[in-house]
């Protein structure tokens, strides 16, 4: 299967093909710049590579978030426009899910997060089973704190992981001690390649339903709402 | 495709209308679908970015399938996407641009970046063809401009607003009127059964100039309103209303007009969301009328933000060969040159 995969939902992006399901190319940018700019360069770059053309491609993978919300639409839209004008199916991913695949070891507790400013996180809970990698508790935005409160309390060893710089480190250590291991950052950037290959099992979904996970409302919209539940 | 009669898949996300449309040789509408939000954004007030790219995003392939099933055309039939660069929200004109991009590349195909103003403009030839030299009026709730063209594709800003556009202002006033969101169809329809008994000022700026300003109206309505609200006066909305709009209205039509007469111009051509509003469209005939100057606004749904106006614009790019790379990016700030 030809799987053309794209992740833009952190300051890192990457691209990927498989070719009959093996890792043709792959280009990981992580740089302060515009995706909008460097997404569909990478996508034309990335197929030269690997010797496609966009009417070889069989499936479209794409990072769905959490994320950077403009990220996000950079990539989905893309992704949706290339699925829907190619007509060919498109899987969509958890962004961390992804992350989470990218740790081997089996039967531990797998956290990947991103930063999601002022003390929050986007954080999901996986696990590397035989059969793959599982989901055991959803992706969600959370107060890093009580995030850790939680993993504490599953009283399991954790690996946990991020692509993106933050300021958890001691917090981490300090909650979790022993039964914590923290992947540097350096060595986790997110792989369209992992992507690819996950996609590869899962269902392909609507393409013109699909929108990014963003686990958070719009601030003018929860503003409205409160203001709703007061009135009533 | 003959090279006159070429097919261009066009978007337009530049603020809070999902569109799409097929035109054929910059003057023939085939398909014009737009996803309005309009619904969405009254309940905030006006419009939410972040709320509008979310939209945008759930909207955009169904939209395409949409105007090219109603064009009753495919791939094959497509020479070149174009798309709204910008000016515009830039989260919203990301979705439209990179859409546009992903589609140009998975069927090879030439990409067009358009300016949004150019395409309001270029909504008129959907309707008759330019005759040059041209004026073009352009007023929104984000622009008023007056914009001067020798040919195709050639736009010279000769006026322009130095604060709030003429649509920002009408949405101003009207939350001031407790109005509801978008102001400016309230406020045009209030007027109606309304009188200038307020006389507010008219601002024509220095003498020779062709800019405009409206934020003093804007303030001197407001004043009125809570000057009024203070001394528990009873306020006549139809009045104000109608007194706000005569303001407007009076500078837009005159400014037109001596700018018109001073380039010795064939056509003025009206675009733009508020080229909607009835008083503006009335009195521009009147004065318009007899001038030997030709006088054009576009039906209401080419007035409002729409892709068939973006595929039109686009046209004189693609015979121009005036075509964007993968690269292309939104840019909210664009300019005309």
């Amino acid at each position: 299967m030809n799987v053309l995969a794209i992740d833009t939902s952190n300051q890192p992006m990457s691209v990927a093909v498989l070719k009959e399901g093996i890792l043709a190319a792959e280009l990981t940018i992580n740089m302060k710049r515009n995706h909008s700019i460097q997404v569909m360069p990478a996508v034309d770059y990335v197929m030269n590579q690997a010797d496609l053309k966009p009417k070889d491609l069989q499936l479209i993978a794409i990072a769905e978030g959490p994320g950077s919300y403009t990220g996000l639409r950079i990539g989905m839209s893309s992704a949706k426009s290339l699925a829907w004008s190619l007509d060919i199916p498109i899987v969509a991913l958890s962004s961390l899910k992804v992350l989470a695949a990218q740790v081997t070891d089996q039967h531990k507790l797998i956290a990947p997060f991103f930063d999601a400013r002022r003390g929050n996180v986007y954080a999901g809970l996986y696990e590397r089973t035989n059969t793959g990698i599982e989901t055991i508790q959803f992706d969600r935005n959370v107060e890093m704190t009580d995030w850790l409160k939680t993993l504490k309390e599953m009283n399991r060893d954790v690996i946990i992981t991020s692509s993106t710089s933050h300021q958890f480190t001691d917090e981490i250590y300090d909650t979790l001690g022993k039964n914590v291991r923290l992947i540097d950052s350096v060595l986790q950037y997110p792989k369209a390649s992992m992507l690819a290959y996950l996609a590869m099992s899962e269902e392909p979904i609507s393409v013109h339903a699909l929108a990014p996970q963003y686990h958070r409302m719009v601030e003018a919209e929860s503003k409205w709402l409160e203001k709703r539940q007061k009135e009533r | 495709m003959t090279e006159h009669n070429e097919i261009i898949l066009a978007i337009e996300t530049s603020c809070d209308e999902t569109a799409a449309a097929v035109v054929q040789g910059g003057t023939e509408l085939l398909s014009n679908v737009v996803a309005t939000q309009m619904d969405i954004h009254q309940k905030f007030g006006g419009v939410v970015p972040e709320v509008a790219s979310r939209h945008h995003i759930e909207q955009m392939t169904a939209v395409l399938e949409q105007a090219m099933d109603e064009a009753d055309v495919t791939f094959d039939d497509i020479d070149a996407v174009a798309v709204t660069q910008g000016p515009g929200l830039v989260g919203a004109l990301l979705v439209g641009v990179n859409a546009a991009k992903a589609v140009a590349y998975a069927h090879d195909l030439p990409l067009i970046g358009v300016h949004h103003i150019a395409g309001h403009i270029y909504a008129n030839r959907l309707q008759q063809p330019f005759e040059f030299p041209l004026l073009s009026l352009v007023v929104s709730g984000g622009h008023t401009e007056l914009i001067y063209m020798n040919e195709h594709g050639d736009y010279q800003l000769i006026g322009e607003t130095r604060d709030d556009a003429a649509g920002e202002a009408y949405d101003k006033v009207a939350k001031a009127l407790e109005l509801p969101y978008p102001g400016g169809p309230q406020i045009d329809q209030l007027a109606q059964s309304g009188e200038d008994t307020y006389q507010f000022p008219r601002s024509y700026l220095e003498e020779g100039s062709y800019d405009f300003s409206f934020s003093g109206l804007k303030t001197a309505v407001i004043n009125k309103l809570h000057q009024k609200r203070q001394k528990n006066e009873p306020i006549d909305r139809e009045n104000v209303a109608a007194s706000f709009q005569a303001s407007v209205i009076d500078v837009l039509v005159n400014k037109t007009y001596q700018a018109a007469l001073e380039h010795n111009v064939k056509q003025l051509i009206v675009a733009g969301g508020v080229s909607a509003n009835q008083s503006l469209r009335a009195r521009l005939q009147e004065k318009f009328e007899g001038s030997g100057i030709e006088l054009y606004i576009p039906p209401l749904y080419l007035c409002t933000d729409n892709a068939a106006m973006i595929g039109a614009a686009a046209s004189i790019q693609y015979h121009q060969g005036d075509f964007a790379g993968l690269d292309l990016n939104a840019n909210p700030g664009l300019m005309m040159e």
